[in-house]
Parts: structure tokens; C-alpha cells; sequence
């Protein structure tokens, strides 16, 4: 009996081809999708954790409510002693100081005088200990385009765009005309060690990384800076463990009264990225059922219509003596097949896409040139072990709720009517 | 079986809903029918045959009266029940053939063994021998498209009498097929009903199929017009 359901399941294309190939393509689309939308939220997220979040941060309560206006008059101060007291309460995670800062670049020509000036976002980072965890976060090593990396005092990389625009090369002297931490005029000259492309328009369109010790000279920030970042070392944030550390870093530096006591808040707890880590495994779950409930409902019209094509051999088969609750257990063993290996199919080919969209991503950049969101302009798809299954069970579950809702038929038809509608 | 009969029907009334009222399809039967026989149901459209054939078929049940069928009342039979005896006892023939068109003829014919769950080696030969009666033993591998109308339903009657049913349930059997091709198949099933001793019971109004049967029922109205047995050598 199985042989000659699969000979017949084999041989009717309209019985097997067509809703295998509606199953693979359901199921492929679904695999492709998960992985797109896990992956470009989590680049989001991630990106936005290494260039401005981090796991956790540490700013004054003063800074943290105008933290956009990078307002270094209410930086930290006595930095390297808090820095060293975190990584030794918390040696899950790796802490670094950094300054962000904005002024104006001025590029001169070979008198001195002014060719072309420019306003620059800046951040001071730590690229001259020797330890290459911050440039590496911020994938500095990778992005660069022209140069090399400062190894020297005052030495500095500029977003290669607005080095264009400046019209200045690595070896050029530039200078930061900007505002130090108690409000006076600063001004320092960097020479520019290389150039750097970091895909996101709203970097590329005018930064400048300096060394944080260079950055606390220029600006005198001497021991202090904007903001301590936290980043777990496993590189991959945990919400429960952040908030824990924050409530525990809190309680025992945060005074309320204080406004320049140190604040520590968490990815999750960041204004901009916070809604985004919070609902982004809501609104991927949503957006996946939804497409699942799509797909369900096109395998359910798939299996129904095959289901409705058939009823003259399921009355043939039901006069010749086939039981119905036979006839409806061999449609769902049918249906369990295809949903099987179209399933199957549907994951292997959607891991094909998948794995192409995460090695080579698609850049929409051209789409973000006027974005001001510091967001990856490369968007990558994201392999994860959901990514295996998400496609797969929904694909096998539509397709045999599709087989069961229009086998229903044969039981609430009666058996004379199916046997009437073999001569129609 | 009662009195020896392989179907006894009595006060047979069937109705289907028609609106706010109901149809009568068949409005007090009685009838008989003994081991063997060939015998048409014979009347116009509407006359009321395709319904008694689905009755003593156990596809439908009656809404008044009784039909017994091979001992069975097909009233108190389950789903499951009637489905068995439909498996083992009774076959059936349509007027469109309804062969499985994915299947070749060996597989169509040996369909109903598989049902059955008859072991491999006895099928086959139970398969190759229906297909001998019907004389297509060198179509086995030939599906139903390949066939001529008169082969498919020849393909038809090996599936129906594969499994040496008791009764055979023709409805219109010869209505898609010439005259060449309706005496052919007439003839085929007027030998199995003599060899076999299969009852066979036609609804049709074809003159062709009226001339080869032995008992000839007419219905109007949903009853018994006119029930005639014929003598024949």
C-alpha cells in the first residue's frame, strides 16, 4: 500500500511537485528572512554597542542625561583609578575610557593659512598602550584605507570621505579647533597617520580618532573622560548580567544628591538602542509569525486545492472499500512526506542565501547617505541556531494543517456524495 | 442472507432535503435479488436507480424501509462495517471508468488487494488472471490515458472483479462507449457472471445493456414500475 501511494505521490507532479515546491519556497523565504532580520538587528545593536553604548556605561549622572551634546565639561575625572577598580570587581568585562568630541578641522595650506575647515565629530580612544582591544572594536585595523595606525603622539586617522573633502593625506597636519572640558578655546595640531572607512555614512561623513591620551591634552581632560565602557568579554551581551552589574556599580558609587557621581547604565537601559534590545526579539518573533501564519495559509490553499482535485480518486477509493479515516491517515502521511523533504529542501537552500547574505551582506549605503542613525550601512544576514528550525517546523506543521483542514472534507461529506461527484 | 437472496429490500424510501422541503428519490421498494443474477435496473434520469445502487452499494442509507445486503442491513452497519463489506464483497463499475490516470493497469486492478492486504505472490496472480477475463494481459504496464474507452472500462471490470466480489454495481457502464465497444464489454461481464456466479446489477437505460440482461426492473417515480424476468438459452 505505501509503495503505491508513493508511486502515485511520485508520478502526480499537481500532487507532489507543486506543493513541494510551494513548502520549499515558504520554508526558504522564512529561513532567509529570520536571518536577515536577526542579523541586521543585531549589527544594529552590536555596532551601535562597540561605537557608542557598549555593554555597559559609565558617565556622570550630570553627562548621562545630556549625553547626546557629548558635554565633556561634566566628563568623568580620576578615570584610570575607576577604570582599573571596575576591571577588578568585574573581570568578566573589559573596560575602557573614552572621549567623544566635536569642533571644527581645519586643514592648512603650506603657509599655514586655512584650505579647508570642516565640523568633525571625534573620538578619543585608546590606540597607543599597545593593547588593540578598542581599535579592534571598532574595527579600525579592517577599515582602514590608507596609512597606518597612529603610533605616535599625536597622530590621527580620519573617515577617508572627509579626508577628500579636506583634501589631506596621511602625513598632512590638521588641526582641532574645539572646546576643552572647563569651556575655553582649544586648539591642537594631529597629523594624519591614514584614513579609515567605517561603512556607516554618519561616521564617514566626518571623524576623527585620536589616541584618548592626545584627546585629554587637547582638550585638558587630564584622568577623565566622557564615558567608561563595559564590554562583556565573551563579545556578546547579556541583559541579565548587565543590568545585574549596573545595580550592584550603583548602589555602591551613585549618590543621588551628587550629580557628578558616576552613573553605570546598561545597552538595554541606553535611550536609543534600549527599545531596540527590548522589543527586538518581540518584534522579530512577531514579524516571523506572521510570516509563518502567511505561509501556513498558502500550504493550507496549496493542500487544499490538492486536497479538492482528488475527491473523485478519494470516492473512487472510498467505494472500493478504503476506509475513510484511511484515506484521510494517507493524505496526512502524503502531506507529512512533502512537508518533509520540502522542508528540508526549503532550509538547505535558505541556509545557501543565508550564508551568502552573512559573508557578503548587502550595502545600503547609497539608501543612508543622508542618515544621521549611527547604523552599519553593510546590513549582514545572521546564521543562529533558530535559524535552523524556524523554517523547518513551520513548514512541516502548515503543510500538514493545510492536508487536515481540507481532508475534513471527506469526513463531512457524505460517502454517496463523494461517489456522486466521480461522475461529474 | 435471508431466504438465500444476496440482497432483499423492503419498503425502501429514500428522501433528500430540497429547500424547505424534501425530495423522494425512491418511495417504497421491494426486491430481491438472488446469487447470479444480471439483472438491469432500468428508467429514465431521475427514475430513481442511481440511488437504489448506492444503497445496496452501503455508500447511502435508507430513510425508511430495510435493505439487507449479503446478510448485512445496510441501516445498522457503521462506517467501518459497510466500508469492509464494499472491500471484500461488492464491486463497483461507473460510467467514467475512475481509474487511478497516475497508475498503470496492474496497479489499478490490483488496488483493491491491496486493501485487503493479500500477500504478494497470490495477488499478482489474482491480478493477471482478472486482467486474462478482461482480455488485457498485455497491457499491464499501460496507464489509463494510453487506453482506448473500452479497454479503461474493461480495466475497470478487472478492478470491480479482482477480488471475486458477490455483487457487481454497474451504473451506466456502456454510456461512454460505442456500440462495438458496449457489446465487448457486455459480453465480457455476462461471461464472469457465468463463470463466477457474480450478481451483477446495471442501472442504465441503454437498449444495448437491456438486451444482454436476464431480469429487466423498470422504475418510475422512485418505485417499481415493472419487474421482468427473461428466459435465455
Amino acid at each position: 500500500m505505501i509503495k503505491f501511494l508513493l508511486r502515485g505521490l511520485l508520478r502526480d507532479r499537481h500532487r507532489s511537485l507543486l506543493p513541494f515546491l510551494v513548502t520549499l519556497i515558504g520554508v526558504m523565504l522564512t529561513v532567509v528572512f529570520h536571518a536577515w532580520m536577526t542579523g541586521v538587528i543585531g549589527n544594529s545593536i552590536e555596532f551601535s554597542a562597540r561605537f557608542a553604548s557598549g555593554h555597559v556605561k559609565v558617565m556622570t549622572r550630570a553627562y548621562s542625561e545630556n549625553a547626546a551634546q557629548a558635554p565633556n565639561d561634566l566628563a568623568l575625572i580620576g578615570t584610570d583609578t575607576l577604570t582599573a577598580g571596575l576591571s577588578e570587581r568585574w573581570p568578566e568585562m573589559e573596560f575602557a575610557g573614552r572621549i567623544h568630541f566635536a569642533g571644527i578641522i581645519d586643514a592648512p595650506d603650506s603657509l599655514g593659512e586655512t584650505r579647508e575647515q570642516g565640523p568633525a565629530m571625534g573620538f578619543g580612544i585608546d590606540l597607543l598602550s599597545g593593547n588593540m582591544a578598542e581599535a579592534e572594536r571598532m574595527n579600525i585595523p579592517s577599515s582602514l584605507r590608507s596609512g597606518r595606525l597612529p603610533e605616535r603622539k599625536n597622530e590621527v586617522l580620519i573617515s577617508r570621505l572627509f579626508a577628500d573633502k579636506l583634501g589631506v593625506v596621511p602625513g598632512d597636519v590638521i588641526t582641532l579647533v574645539g572646546s576643552s572640558m572647563y569651556g575655553e578655546l582649544a586648539m591642537h595640531n594631529f597629523t594624519v597617520s591614514g584614513t579609515v572607512d567605517f561603512g556607516t555614512t554618519a561616521l564617514d561623513r566626518g571623524t576623527v580618532i585620536a589616541d584618548i591620551g592626545d584627546v585629554r591634552d587637547a582638550l585638558n581632560m587630564e584622568d577623565a573622560a566622557g564615558e567608561i565602557l563595559g564590554f562583556f568579554r565573551t563579545g556578546v551581551y547579556d541583559a541579565e548580567r548587565a543590568s545585574a552589574i549596573c545595580e550592584e556599580f550603583n548602589r555602591a558609587y551613585n549618590t543621588p544628591d551628587d550629580e557628578f557621581s558616576p552613573l553605570m547604565t546598561s545597552l538595554s537601559q541606553d535611550k536609543t538602542m534600549g527599545f531596540l534590545v527590548e522589543y527586538s526579539g518581540k518584534l522579530q518573533a512577531i514579524l516571523v509569525a506572521l510570516f509563518i501564519m502567511a505561509m501556513s495559509l498558502i500550504l493550507w490553499n496549496a493542500g487544499l486545492l490538492g486536497g479538492l482535485r482528488r475527491y473523485s480518486e478519494f470516492g473512487m477509493r472510498l467505494a472500493i472499500g478504503e476506509s475513510k479515516g484511511h484515506v484521510y491517515r494517507t493524505m496526512m502521511m502524503e502531506s507529512l512526506l512533502i512537508g518533509f523533504f520540502g522542508s528540508a529542501a526549503g532550509v538547505a537552500f535558505g541556509m545557501i542565501i543565508s550564508l551568502f547574505l552573512q559573508n557578503h551582506g548587502i550595502d545600503l549605503g547609497v539608501m543612508m547617505k543622508n542618515a544621521s542613525v549611527m547604523m552599519p550601512s553593510v546590513f549582514r544576514a545572521h546564521i543562529t541556531p533558530a535559524t535552523w528550525y524556524v523554517g523547518f517546523i513551520p513548514g512541516l506543521i502548515s503543510s500538514q494543517i493545510g492536508s487536515m483542514l481540507s481532508g475534513i472534507g471527506i469526513y463531512k461529506r457524505q460517502t454517496a456524495q463523494l461517489f456522486k461527484e466521480l461522475e461529474q | 442472507m435471508e431466504d438465500g437472496k444476496v440482497i432483499s429490500i423492503e419498503g425502501l424510501k429514500k428522501h433528500f432535503p430540497m429547500g424547505s422541503g424534501r425530495f423522494t428519490a425512491l418511495n417504497g421498494i421491494d426486491l430481491a435479488f438472488g446469487e447470479g443474477e444480471f439483472t438491469g435496473i432500468i428508467g429514465p434520469s431521475g427514475s430513481g436507480k442511481t440511488t437504489l445502487l448506492n444503497i445496496i452499494g452501503t455508500l447511502d442509507n435508507p430513510s425508511e424501509g430495510r435493505a439487507v445486503i449479503l446478510g448485512h442491513s445496510v441501516s445498522e452497519l457503521t462506517p467501518a462495517e459497510s466500508a469492509s463489506l464494499r472491500k471484500t464483497q461488492l464491486g463497483f463499475i461507473f460510467q467514467t471508468y475512475n481509474l487511478f490516470q497516475v497508475h498503470t493497469v496492474y496497479e489499478n486492478v490490483e488496488f483493491p488487494l491491496l486493501l485487503q492486504g493479500i500477500a504478494n505472490n497470490r495477488r499478482r496472480q489474482m491480478v493477471l488472471d482478472a486482467l486474462e477475463w478482461v482480455g488485457l494481459t498485455d497491457k499491464i504496464n499501460s496507464r489509463p490515458a494510453q487506453l482506448s474507452g473500452g479497454e479503461s472500462q474493461r480495466v475497470a471490470i478487472a478492478r470491480a472483479m479482482v477480488k471475486r466480489p458477490a455483487v457487481v454495481l454497474a451504473d451506466e457502464p456502456t454510456a461512454n462507449l460505442d456500440a462495438a465497444n458496449s457489446h465487448n464489454i457486455l459480453q465480457t461481464m455476462e461471461k464472469l457472471n457465468r463463470e463466477l456466479k457474480t450478481t451483477f446489477l446495471f442501472a442504465t437505460h441503454d437498449e444495448k445493456v437491456i438486451g444482454y440482461v436476464r431480469r429487466k426492473i423498470w422504475l418510475a417515480d422512485g418505485m417499481v414500475a415493472r419487474d421482468e424476468l427473461i428466459e435465455k438459452n
